[in-house]
C-alpha cells in the first residue's frame, strides 16, 4: 500500500506480508485511521495505489487509469472500537450476516456463524439481541462477525480502546488467537495491543512512516518520542561523537552501546528508564553519571511513584524524595542517570 | 415510586394561551359531533355516491401512498447520502409543494400533464389521458402528499447515519443488499410514520384534485370533493362524511403514534 493524500498531508508506503498482523503506532492526526480508510476503500488518496494478494484496490493519480474497487468487492473486513452490531439482528444473524452477503444459504451461514461465536467463547448469547450483550461480549461477536466474511485483510481500528479494564486481557488473548496466521492490520494507541497482537510494528507521525520493525525491537529500542512514550522510555536522539550521543540540546549522554556501536557523526539514540532517574537540587559531582541541570514542568502521580517531568525527559520518584526536595514545577534540579542504565544505538 | 423532577418551570403565562389553542382546535371536532344527525347517519354515509367517494378516497390514498414510497425512498437515499452542487436548493424545490397552494399544485400538473401541457402531446400520441381520470386523483395526491415521506425519511436516514452501513459493505455486502438489510430495518418508523402521513395528506387533498382531475362520480370524485358538494344540497350527509374523514384522521395519528414508538 503507498498513498498520498495532499488534503490531510498523509504521505505512506505500508507493506504487510500474508498471514502477517502489522500494528500502527502514532499520536492522534498522525494518518492511522486514513490509511485503513484507504485501504477499506472509504477514503480516495490524491494518488496511490492499494494491492491485496496482487489484486490492485485503488489505484488513482495523474496519468493512470483509475481503479476504485468499492469497498464491498474489496475482502477487508473492519472492526472498530464500538462493536456496531447491527441493533435488529441477533447474535447469530449479525455474524451470519458476511456469509449471507456472499451468498451462502441462511442455514449453512447461521451454522458457520455459530462455530464463529463458539470460536470466540461466546456460543451461548448466539440468539441474544445487541441490546442484550455487554460490551465485551459485543466486541466479541463483532470480532466473529469480521471472521465469518472471510477477509483477506482483516482492518482493526484500535478494537480494545473502548472496553472495560476488566474484560480487556481475556478479549486480547482471544484476539491473539484469531490473529495468529491471519494478514491484519491494528490500529492502536496500546502497547500492549502491538506487542500482544502484531509481529511488525510501523509507526507514524505527522503523515509520515518514522519508524518501523519488530514490535519487540521498536518497544525496547525505540528511535521515536512517539515510540518511547509509549514504550515508557526517556529518548534522546542526536549524533555519536566522542562515545557518546550528544543532542541538538547540548545534552550529552553515555550508556551501554547495544549492537553494532554507532560510526562517529551518526545520528544515535540513547534511551533510559525514568525509575533509573535519580532527582538532585545541587550539581552532581563524580564521572559514573550523566547529570542534565533541567527546569520542572510537571509534577504528576503515577501508580505509587510521583513522574517529574522536564521539557521532554521525566524521572519517576519517591513521594518522600519530593516531599523533601520540595520538588515544583518552575525549579532548577539535575536529572541523574547512570550510564549502565542508559541503552545508545543507532538511529537507523 | 417514581416521582417526576420539574427542574426547570414553565412561564405561568404560557399555560392561557396553551389553553385556548387546544381549544381552538378540539372545539370544531365537538362542533362536528353535536352538529351529526345521528338518525339518519347510517343512510347518509352509506349512500351511493357517499359509497363511490369512500371507496375511491381508500383506493387513490393507497395507490398514491405506494406511489410516494416507491419514488420518495430513492429520493430521500439521494437527498441524504450524497453530496453534490446544488443540492441544497435541489432539496427545497422538491419540497415546494408542502408550501404550494394545492390548487397551484394542481395548475401545474394541468398545464404539464393535461391535453395542452408540457408532455400532452407526447402522452395524446402514446394513446394516454391522464387529465380528469382517477389517475389524475392519484397523480395530484402524489404531488402533494410526497414531501411529507421524503422530509420524514431523510431526517431517519440522517440521524441513523451510516456507520452500520460501511461496517456491512466492509463484510462483503452490495449497496442493494445494504439498503435492504440495514438501511431499511434501521429507518423503518421514519418510513412507517412517513407513509402514514402521505396517506392522511392524500386522504385529504381537495384542491389539486378538483384542479387537475375535476369531479365525476366514481371516478375522481373523492370523500372531500364529495363534501364539499354535499355541503351545498345536503350539510346533513357533508357533515356525516366529514365525521367519517374525522375518524380515519383520529386513527392514522393512532397508528403514526404507533410506529413511531416501535423500536
Amino acid at each position: 500500500m503507498e498513498f498520498v493524500l495532499a488534503e490531510r498531508d498523509v504521505d505512506l508506503a505500508v507493506e504487510v506480508a500474508a498471514g502477517e498482523t502489522l500494528a500502527l503506532l502514532g499520536p492522534n492526526g498522525s494518518g492511522k485511521s486514513t490509511a485503513l480508510g484507504v485501504v477499506a476503500g472509504l477514503v480516495v488518496p490524491d494518488s496511490g495505489r492499494v494491492e491485496l494478494g496482487g489484486r490492485v484496490l485503488t489505484d488513482v493519480g495523474p496519468g493512470r487509469a483509475p481503479v476504485r474497487v468499492p469497498p464491498h468487492a474489496r475482502r477487508t473486513a473492519l472492526l472498530g472500537q464500538e462493536p456496531l452490531l447491527f441493533p435488529h439482528l441477533d447474535a447469530v444473524e449479525n455474524v451470519a450476516f458476511g456469509p449471507r452477503s456472499a451468498g451462502v444459504p441462511r442455514a449453512t451461514a447461521r451454522a458457520t456463524a455459530q462455530d464463529w461465536l463458539e470460536e470466540v467463547g461466546v456460543g451461548e448469547l448466539s440468539r441474544r439481541r445487541p441490546a442484550q450483550l455487554s460490551g465485551g461480549q459485543a466486541q466479541r461477536v463483532a470480532v466473529a462477525r469480521a471472521l465469518a466474511a472471510e477477509p483477506a485483510l482483516l482492518l482493526l481500528d484500535e478494537p480494545t480502546a473502548a472496553l472495560d479494564v476488566a474484560v480487556l486481557p481475556a478479549l486480547r488473548q482471544t484476539l491473539r488467537r484469531v490473529l495468529a496466521g491471519r494478514t491484519a492490520v491494528v490500529v492502536t494507541h496500546d502497547p500492549l495491543d502491538a506487542l500482544l497482537l502484531a509481529d511488525r510494528v510501523v509507526v507514524l507521525s505527522g503523515g509520515r512512516v518514522v519508524e518501523h520493525g519488530t514490535s519487540a525491537d521498536v518497544l525496547s529500542r525505540p528511535r521515536s518520542p512517539f515510540a518511547a512514550r509509549l514504550a515508557g522510555l526517556n529518548l534522546v536522539a542526536g549524533t555519536w561523537r566522542d562515545g557518546c550521543v550528544e543532542s541538538p540540546e547540548g545534552l550529552r549522554v553515555h550508556g551501554l552501546v547495544v549492537g553494532e556501536p554507532p560510526a562517529p557523526g551518526e545520528g544515535a539514540i540513547a534511551t533510559f528508564r525514568p525509575s533509573a532517574v535519580a532527582v538532585f537540587r545541587e550539581p552532581v559531582e563524580g564521572s559514573p553519571r550523566n547529570a542534565f541541570e533541567v527546569t520542572i514542568s510537571e509534577i504528576e502521580p503515577l501508580r505509587d511513584l510521583i513522574r517529574v517531568h522536564a521539557g521532554s525527559l521525566h524521572a519517576d520518584v519517591t513521594v518522600q524524595a519530593v516531599a523533601q526536595l520540595s520538588l515544583e514545577a518552575g525549579l532548577r534540579v539535575t536529572f541523574s542517570v547512570k550510564a549502565t542504565e542508559v541503552a545508545v544505538y543507532p538511529r537507523s | 415510586m417514581v416521582t417526576t423532577q420539574r427542574p426547570v418551570g414553565l412561564p405561568r403565562w404560557a399555560y392561557g394561551p396553551a389553553l385556548v389553542g387546544t381549544a381552538f382546535v378540539l372545539l370544531p371536532l365537538v362542533a362536528i359531533v353535536a352538529r351529526v344527525d345521528w338518525t339518519h347517519f347510517g343512510s347518509l354515509v352509506t349512500s351511493e355516491g357517499s359509497r363511490a367517494a369512500f371507496w375511491l378516497s381508500l383506493k387513490t390514498s393507497t395507490a398514491s401512498t405506494l406511489l410516494c414510497i416507491g419514488l420518495g425512498v430513492p429520493m430521500a437515499l439521494v437527498l441524504a447520502r450524497r453530496d453534490f452542487p446544488g443540492l441544497g436548493v435541489l432539496r427545497s424545490l422538491v419540497l415546494l409543494p408542502l408550501v404550494l397552494p394545492p390548487v397551484v399544485g394542481g395548475l401545474a400538473l394541468l398545464y404539464t400533464f393535461g391535453r395542452r401541457g408540457l408532455l400532452g402531446s407526447e402522452l395524446d400520441a402514446l394513446g394516454i389521458q391522464v387529465a380528469f381520470s382517477t389517475i389524475a386523483v392519484v397523480m395530484a395526491q402524489t404531488f402533494v402528499a410526497m414531501p411529507f415521506l421524503v422530509v420524514s425519511l431523510e431526517g431517519s436516514l440522517r440521524t441513523a447515519g451510516q456507520r452500520y452501513e460501511i461496517v456491512a459493505a466492509s463484510l462483503g455486502a452490495g449497496p442493494t443488499t445494504v439498503f435492504r438489510r440495514i438501511t431499511v430495518p434501521l429507518v423503518l418508523p421514519g418510513l412507517l410514520s412517513g407513509a402514514v402521513l402521505s396517506f392522511a395528506r392524500s386522504l385529504g387533498e381537495f384542491g389539486a384534485t378538483i384542479t387537475f382531475a375535476g369531479s365525476l362520480q366514481g371516478r375522481t370524485r373523492t370523500l372531500p370533493l364529495e363534501i364539499y358538494l354535499q355541503r351545498e344540497t345536503d350539510p346533513d350527509a357533508a357533515v356525516a362524511l366529514a365525521l367519517v374523514l374525522v375518524v380515519v384522521a383520529v386513527l392514522v395519528i393512532g397508528l403514526a403514534r404507533q410506529s413511531r414508538g416501535a423500536l
